[in-house]
């Protein structure tokens, strides 16, 4: 791989241990991945936050580190609401040790703000053909889908020496050749809402990490399309994808249909809506907010729980920089008894653990929330998780 | 015997070869604390790692792996060097962090040539292992 004067100085710890260290990772996953050289980047996100995931390795790991990221640099859910934990009901020992991993990366000039949504951000927004070097899979796959910006689903480590040196490995996601869809979609349903989720739920696990181009009925907004991307990178390893006619790759370039067509049916979506194990009797938590909600979603909730007041758990998860913008709909939501929690989701914090069943909207949560927090789930469209929500 | 291979990360140690055809998923298949291998299902299934050449195929599992890897480290429990068939980024950023030298792509197929308890050198910055002869 070709390095410039400045990058091989880097290399040989001219600019002390960890630019050393941060240049090595970059190096070796090009390495690795055939990249001929590092390209800047204009942001990075970095996985490996909830001390649920990370553990005192991770925390240790980033403690050790020295100096200042080069570009507006960004962290993924963590544990818990950083602020306001204890109304999760989280051990405080798990806090303290989740405060310390925030201040660690603080340290480093890292925003504390913690979400999957970056794009939502001010300072975060990409365009088409950016560079990045994202981590979170959901935010991932919008950058690359919705947005048309370019990055690979980076590590914990390898964001972090991105953020360091301000560029990354050039590769995957970043070349034009890796790009192009490589497997057709075809629904001839009119999907909506909490559908995408459901179709990203079903590809992703037919799909694997391939590209492909969907060819749909209707037209998706952002929202759907972020549903879609999330639960396909949850249920497979899609990091791009393409919608005919409606993401901005697709529009400029006119794809030719790949060959290998996949069909999905009306029925196929219905049964994940009745892919109901649990006893909805049993259920006691509805989550809503993964990946987390934009303005428009927060209002939409705002307006279906207005005068009710909810007879469950009910956590609306979104980044603390939307709830602040938005307080006055983060008020009306909470009236109802619902919590907007900041910072965290249903996915990675170990609050969500002592429940007994949830209701969820997203194909993302659906595809991690039995397995990785052992709560059976349901799924059902927003409008059915609120009735479920207010119900007596 | 000097036997050329890729860098992945840099560095120098000597040790015992443990070697193994089966894929390690550091978070699940090894204790971070004793640096044994606490997976009843893996071919090195009580085995501590500590100190050793570790050869195996490739990493798995999930990205939590690399942090893992540190914390052997940080224990001081971990393998002096590691040697892959072909790196995937896990177990490279990994050893990176912990600064454990990592090679992969040897010239020469590591089964024929490497056997457990064996004495080896990695010199992972000058892309060679050297292996006694015969």
């Amino acid at each position: 791989m070709y390095l410039t004067t400045e990058e091989q100085a880097m290399l040989d710890g001219e600019e002390g241990e960890t630019l050393r260290k941060a240049i090595e990772i970059l190096v070796s996953l090009g390495d690795i991945y055939g990249a001929d050289r590092l390209i800047p980047v204009k942001s990075a996100q970095i996985a490996g936050v909830s001390y649920k995931t990370i553990g005192d390795a991770g925390l240790e790991w980033i403690s050790d580190l020295h100096g200042k990221v080069r570009i507006p640099s960004i962290l993924n859910p963590a544990g818990m609401d950083l602020q306001d934990w204890e109304k999760m009901r989280i051990d405080p020992e798990f806090a303290h040790k989740q405060q310390l991993i925030i201040e660690a990366y603080e340290k480093l000039g890292i925003s504390s703000k913690c979400t999957c949504t970056p794009y939502y951000l001010e300072g975060f927004n990409a365009i088409c053909a950016d560079h990045l070097a994202w981590s979170e899979s959901s935010a991932v796959s919008y950058a690359n889908s919705v947005i048309g910006a370019r990055t690979n689903r980076e590590g914990g480590p390898s964001a972090l020496s991105a953020a360091l040196v301000g560029k990354t490995a050039n590769y995957g996601y970043h070349l034009d050749e890796m790009r192009k869809p490589t497997v057709s979609v075809t629904v001839d349903y009119e999907l909506k809402g909490s559908d995408y989720g459901a179709l990203g739920y079903i590809v992703g696990n037919i799909v694997g990490s391939r590209v492909p181009l969907f060819i749909l009925k209707g037209k998706p907004d952002n929202e759907e399309l972020k549903s879609l991307g999330a639960a396909m990178a949850a249920s497979g390893a899609v990091a791009l994808y393409h919608v005919e006619g409606v993401t901005p790759e697709a529009r400029k370039n006119k794809f030719a249909r790949p060959d290998e067509n996949i069909v999905i049916e009306e029925s196929q979506i219905r049964e994940i809506y009745d892919k109901t194990k649990p006893d909805i009797n049993d259920l006691d938590i509805i989550t809503i907010g993964c990946p987390h909600c934009s303005p428009a979603e927060l209002s939409l909730i705002a307006g279906l729980l207005e005068g009710t007041t909810v007879s469950k758990e009910v956590w609306i998860c979104t980044s603390r920089e939307v709830a602040n913008k938005y307080a006055g709909i983060v008020k009306s939501i909470e009236k109802s008894g619902a919590k907007v929690i900041c910072d965290t989701c249903m996915v990675v914090s170990p609050a969500t653990e002592k429940y007994k069943a949830m209701m969820v909207n997203s194909g993302k949560a659906l595809a991690y929330v039995p397995g990785m927090c052992g709560v059976p789930t349901l799924f059902g469209d927003i409008y059915k998780c609120i009735r479920e929500a207010v119900k007596e | 015997m000097k036997v050329k291979c890729r860098t992945i990360s840099r560095g120098c140690a000597e040790g015992e070869v443990l070697i193994t055809s089966d894929t390690i998923s550091f978070l699940g298949n090894i204790d971070p604390k004793t640096g044994k291998v606490v997976d009843g299902n893996h071919e090195l299934f009580g085995q501590s790692i500590k100190d050793k050449v570790l050869v195996f195929p490739h990493g798995k599992g999930s990205t939590v792996g690399s942090y893992v890897i540190y914390q052997l480290f940080k224990n001081g429990v971990a393998p002096a060097a590691m040697i892959n068939l072909e790196s995937e980024p896990i177990v490279a950023v990994g050893a990176i962090i912990s600064a454990i030298p990592l090679v992969d792509r040897l010239e020469k197929d590591p089964g024929s040539i490497l056997k457990n308890g064996m004495s080896i050198k990695v010199n992972s910055s000058e892309g060679y292992v050297e292996v006694p002869e015969g």
